[in-house]
């Protein structure tokens, strides 16, 4: 363990000791936690979907979760060595675009400040400290998804399957019909699973995603990778 | 990862393998696609023809309005949730930034032999595939005492323009407690919902401006799309403001008198303060003219989209009798993604992909209630038939009836620059 990593899990712990850990706080923030369970996996066995596993999330840097490809606004933050704290982490949550523009995370935010501490509790409780036990699954990615990743798309398809997409979906995207373009692979393919699986609920989203196979899934990946 | 945002922003960039070897060449050497109609499936098909064939494929676009009114979101003005400049959209971006020769006239007849489209302007603009999307003309005399010439009276509002700002006109200035009245249309027709979304919004204005004025709706069908949401909704939100007389109660023998603004229902006359005659349709004239229709609709293929009479002309949209799609704006951006990859494989080097389609219609019943509808569907030799669908719920939360509504205005804004650039 390097010292900075000893630093930051030392951070975590102060964390810890704040009363916001109380115990009523960790069983109303697992039920507030239920909106985002459709793109984060979080305790044993997690790993990354649409969103990061959250294992380990108190106290580690901001967009360093090893096998996780952030937008680049995480990922520069993380960088410039801004760490997930209580207070970075209430500013996340009451509004995800407020703190980073260029996030991916669709998530219009929490407004009650209550919910986010009592959240914040469940998400260091659940998911331990940085390198702690619960994060051994942290790199992994999900079986499905790395299916996926693997079939070589068929770009010219998937450009025209993207056509259909275009009806709702522009580059710069709306309040509430997010742009895809510029997400990485790995998160664009979790979010069309968690839509045919129904871990997603939406209703338009759902009966698109349905009927789209893994090829072409796959080719959708490769058109918005490919193009440069 | 980067993407190249012009491709979704849409400007020219190949996303066709290769382009070279044209099939067909013309005398200036590029295959030439003449596009009639710059609607929802027209202006679509022109953009993607263009963009994609990167300049190998000549695409002309005829339409005579400089700026085309949307039907979609027009009931939205009407309910004051839009103004009427936001419903307007230009050619200019798909002339200048698409190479795309947009001609600003009536084509008035299809020489099929030839191949040629006639102008009422005088020229003649040769073809290798044609694309009609024409959208729909009315049937006049399916409503007695209604014609066209009665349009200023009693409008339709269902092209849009400046017989929607009439409309508008006209419900502003009803008598307190004054009767807006609907003689709502026959299946088939645009728009499924579009009926009793306007009512709606209607219903919102008046409530606002004119709360004892009533709305009488005449109806000749059974049932409408998505009517347990409308009735449920129009419950909520404006008890008692409307009424719906169906088939069984004569709501479909009507007649109007736009001189002495009277409906008579089922020989029951009515003064009316607006009479909103929304008359029975058929396909674009242009259709008729070119020899391709089939009673009132031009019968297509599921699997491109092209006549049944003649494969080298293809109908999208209002126009098209394609099967299971919803007449809409929606459904002809739709169609003409699959007749435009069809095309570009009939005459260039590009790739052939199965057609697949998608519709969804959203109403607003009120503010931030919305709801929606919506399907996919896919190609048989039968004609288009639905693969799975979704409708909105009851019993959802105002939260997310209210997500539904602002979902359509980013619906609104994405389907307008994926028409127009
Ligand atoms: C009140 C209302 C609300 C609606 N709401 C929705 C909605 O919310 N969602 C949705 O998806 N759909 C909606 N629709 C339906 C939608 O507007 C139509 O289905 C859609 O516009 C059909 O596209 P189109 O290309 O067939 O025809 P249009 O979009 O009507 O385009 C036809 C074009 O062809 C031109 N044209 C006609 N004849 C000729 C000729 N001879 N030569 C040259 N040009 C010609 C016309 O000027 C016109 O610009 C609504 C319709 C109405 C009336
Ligand atoms: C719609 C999918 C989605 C939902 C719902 C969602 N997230 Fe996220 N989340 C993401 C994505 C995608 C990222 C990566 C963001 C980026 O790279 O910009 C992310 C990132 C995060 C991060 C930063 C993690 C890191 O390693 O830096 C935290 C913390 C987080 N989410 C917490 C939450 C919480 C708590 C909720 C529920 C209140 C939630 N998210 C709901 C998709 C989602
Ligand atoms: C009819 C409109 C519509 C169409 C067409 C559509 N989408 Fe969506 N899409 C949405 C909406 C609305 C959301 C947000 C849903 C939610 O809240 O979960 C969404 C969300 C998504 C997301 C999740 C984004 C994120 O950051 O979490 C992905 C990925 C996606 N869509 C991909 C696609 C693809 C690929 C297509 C084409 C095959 C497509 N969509 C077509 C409306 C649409």
């Amino acid at each position: 363990m390097s010292a900075r990593q000893i630093l930051t899990g030392a951070l975590a712990l102060t964390a810890l000791a704040t009363p916001i850990t109380a115990l009523a706080d960790v069983v109303r923030g697992e039920a507030l936690f239920r909106p985002c369970r459709a793109c984060h996996m979080i305790g044993e066995g997690a790993v990354h979907r649409v969103g990061p596993d959250l294992n380990g999330l108190v106290g580690r840097r901001i967009g360093s979760a090893a096998g996780y490809e952030y937008s680049d606004d995480l990922t520069e933050a993380g960088a410039e060595g801004e760490i997930w704290t209580d207070e970075t982490l209430d500013r996340f949550l009451a509004g995800p675009r407020a703190y980073f523009p260029g996030t991916n995370m669709v998530f219009r935010g929490i407004t009650a400040s209550e919910d986010r501490a009592a959240l914040i509790a469940y998400l260091s409780a659940e998911g331990g400290a940085p390198d702690g036990a619960a994060q051994t699954g942290g790199t992994d990615i999900d079986p499905e998804i790395a299916t996926i990743l693997e079939i070589e798309g068929d770009i010219a398809y998937g450009a025209y399957l993207s056509s259909e997409c275009t009806a709702c979906h522009r580059a710069a995207g709306g309040t509430d019909i997010p742009s895809i373009a510029g997400l990485a692979p790995s998160v664009f393919i979790a979010g069309l699973l968690s839509y045919r699986n129904g871990t997603r609920q939406h209703l338009v989203m759902n009966a698109l995603a349905q009927r789209l196979g893994d090829e072409e899934i796959a080719a959708l990946a490769a058109y918005f990778a490919s193009a440069e | 990862m980067t993407i190249n945002r012009r491709i979704f922003l849409g400007s020219t960039v190949a996303i066709t393998t290769s382009l070279c070897a044209p099939a067909v060449l013309t005398a200036q050497g590029r295959p030439q696609v003449v596009v009639v109609g710059g609607g929802a499936g027209g202006a679509t098909a022109a953009r993607y023809i263009a963009n994609d064939s990167q300049g190998a494929v000549d695409v002309t676009l005829i339409e005579p309005t400089r700026a085309y009114y949307t039907c979609f979101f027009s009931n939205l003005y009407l309910g004051g949730f839009r103004d009427y400049e936001s419903l307007g959209h230009s050619y200019g971006t798909l002339a200048a930034d698409y190479g795309i020769n947009v001609v600003h006239d009536w084509a008035i007849a299809v020489d099929r032999d030839t191949k040629t489209v006639r102008l009422a302007g005088g020229g003649s603009v040769p073809y290798d595939r044609l694309v009609l999307s024409p959208g729909i003309d009315f049937i006049e005399d399916s409503v007695p005492g209604w014609s066209l010439a009665a349009q200023n009276a009693m409008p339709h509002a269902y092209k849009a323009g400046s017989q929607t700002q009439l409309l508008r006109a006209q419900i502003a200035a009803m008598p307190e407690g004054g009767t807006f009245a609907m003689v709502a249309p026959p299946n088939p027709y645009r728009c499924p919902p579009g009926p009793y979304e306007r009512v709606s919004m209607v219903a919102h204005m008046l409530r606002e401006t004119n709360p004892t004025a009533r709305i009488l709706i005449a109806d000749p069908k059974e049932s409408f799309s998505k009517q347990a949401l409308f009735e449920d909704g129009w419950e909520r939100h404006y008890p008692g403001m409307i009424q719906r007389i169906g088939p069984d109660f004569g709501g479909g023998s009507v007649e109007v008198d736009a001189q002495a603004m009277t409906l008579s229902i089922d020989g029951q006359v009515e003064n009316v303060d607006v009479c909103n005659v929304i008359p029975a349709q058929r396909a674009g004239s242009i259709a008729f003219a070119a020899g391709i229709t089939d009673g009132d609709w031009v019968p297509v293929s599921a699997y491109d989209m092209s006549s049944r009479a003649d494969p080298e002309i293809y109908v999208l949209g209002d126009s098209a009798a394609q099967g299971a799609m919803p007449k809409s704006g929606f459904s002809a951006n739709s169609q003409a993604k699959v007749a435009a990859n069809a095309i570009l494989a009939a005459l260039t080097d590009a790739r052939a992909f199965p057609a697949r389609f998608s519709n969804t219609c959203w109403s607003l019943i009120d503010t931030d209630d919305g709801i929606k509808v919506g399907a996919t569907y896919a190609a048989s030799d039968e004609g288009i038939v639905s693969v799975d669908s979704f409708v909105s719920q009851l019993d959802e939360t105002a939260e997310l009836r209210a997500q539904t509504y602002r979902e359509s205005i980013d619906w609104y804004t994405a389907i307008t620059s994926d028409m127009f650039g």
